[in-house]
């Protein structure tokens, strides 16, 4: 691999085949919200797997990749397609009482994405769901409740108890990402840099057992 | 399979550029929620009623931008009403609904390019910190194309799942699409990089 050369620009520059990855999970997130599209437990319950787009991104991509793939789906929303779960799409849903929860995505796979990072090239289960519950659901909630509670001014007690519907679902889809996530880990090792600190110590002891 | 929420037109509103309509929807949104009053929601309902008029689309259409708020708005306004009275249920409500409504009708009355044509030139001054718009139009060009592809690998991998006889099981489902999604991502990276875009 040929390593980008001049400094701080380069590593400021995405790669290709960065864009490219950020653009297929972006797409990904949105494939998962498709109407209809997936449902959990055969058809009983009808929850799409948006969310878990948003996990799989920050738990694969990374920090900075998986939180540029929810916003680029954001910035395409908001433009006019239909790319949210369900078919939504437009300025309107950045209007709406669940606006919160699209910020919430954002910031959520940004705190996977570092979680993930700070033990790669290991992916141990048990922390790569934890990364997903702290980003994918605590952090999300932590956006999107008091924007539910504001936008319709009720207090967040009464905005957090009727967010409480969606946390089965969403803890499925903790577990469900996280298993992937480990299999992409295994699969395609190095697809995600663990964190510079990380990694230049990683480096170290690389280069001493050689 | 990607239909925009744009509706083709000539009025006067498909005609005014794409960052006036971004700003009157800023302004108009603002001063909504700072007043926050039964009448202001009034007024602010008689403007976007009008400007609906402007922009050739019914009160049908007007009432399908906002038809996913029925939820929020059958629960809440009771709920408002019972706890705070009637002014403070219409003004929360009918805030909400009416923002929500012209918001809907910036992307109704807008094309997609010319939106992102808009990002692009905000996004011109940040160039100074390394943000090239190019790339990011490139960036969203392609995760448009991604979508129809991924979609398709979403079919593949369904009709694989149940040949399989694993209907009920996600991650059979999950995993195939995501690691297509990353094959998907390094053929467009590698052509990316002939076309001489890491240079």
């Amino acid at each position: 691999m040929i390593q980008p050369s001049s400094g701080g620009r380069a590593s400021r520059r995405m790669s290709s085949r960065d864009l490219a990855l950020v653009a297929s999970f972006a797409a990904l997130i949105a494939v998962l919200g498709l109407p209809g599209s997936i449902t959990v437990f055969g058809s009983a319950a009808p929850i799409t797997l948006q969310s878990m787009g948003v996990m799989l991104a920050g738990s694969i991509l990374g920090w900075k990749r998986g939180a540029l793939s929810v916003v680029v789906l954001l910035v395409l929303v908001a433009a006019g397609l239909p790319l949210l779960a369900g078919g939504r799409g437009g300025l309107a849903v950045f209007f709406g009482p669940t606006a919160g929860y699209l910020i919430g995505f954002v910031l959520g796979a940004a705190v996977i994405g570092w979680l993930v990072q700070q033990r790669l090239p290991a992916y141990p289960l048990w922390w790569g769901g934890l990364a997903n519950v702290v980003g994918g659901i605590g952090v999300v909630y932590l956006v999107g409740i008091p924007v539910l509670a504001a936008a319709t001014s009720t207090s967040l007690w009464l905005a957090a108890t009727g967010s409480l519907v969606f946390l089965p679902g969403d803890a499925l889809k903790v577990v469900i990402a996280t298993a992937v996530a480990s299999a992409v880990h295994r699969g395609y090792p190095g697809i995600t840099a663990p964190t510079a600190a990380v990694k230049s110590d990683r480096a170290g002891e690389q280069a001493s057992a050689r | 399979m990607l239909t925009s929420t744009f509706r083709p037109g000539a009025s006067l509103l498909h005609r005014s550029g794409a960052g006036a309509k971004l700003l009157g929807l800023l302004v108009f949104s603002t001063v909504l929620v700072a007043f926050q009053s039964p009448l202001a929601v009034l007024a602010g309902f008689a403007l976007v009623a009008g400007l609906y008029g402007l922009g050739g689309f019914g009160p049908r259409t007007l009432v399908a931008q906002v038809w996913p708020l029925r939820w929020f708005v059958l629960c809440l306004l009771p709920f408002q009403w019972w706890t705070a009275g009637w002014q403070v249920a219409v003004a929360v409500v009918g805030t909400l609904v009416v923002a929500v409504a012209g918001a809907a009708l910036v992307t109704l009355a807008t094309r997609v390019t010319d939106l992102l044509d808009v990002i692009a030139r905000v996004l011109e001054p940040a160039r100074a910190v390394g943000v090239d718009p190019e790339r990011v139009a490139l960036l969203l060009a392609l995760t448009i194309r991604a979508v129809p592809v991924i979609a398709g690998t979403l079919h593949e991998a369904r009709d694989a799942r149940r040949a399989r006889g694993l209907e009920r099981s996600t991650r059979a489902l999950v995993t195939p699409i995501v690691v297509r999604t990353i094959r998907h991502a390094d053929r467009v990276g590698e052509a990316l990089a002939a076309r001489g875009i890491d240079d």
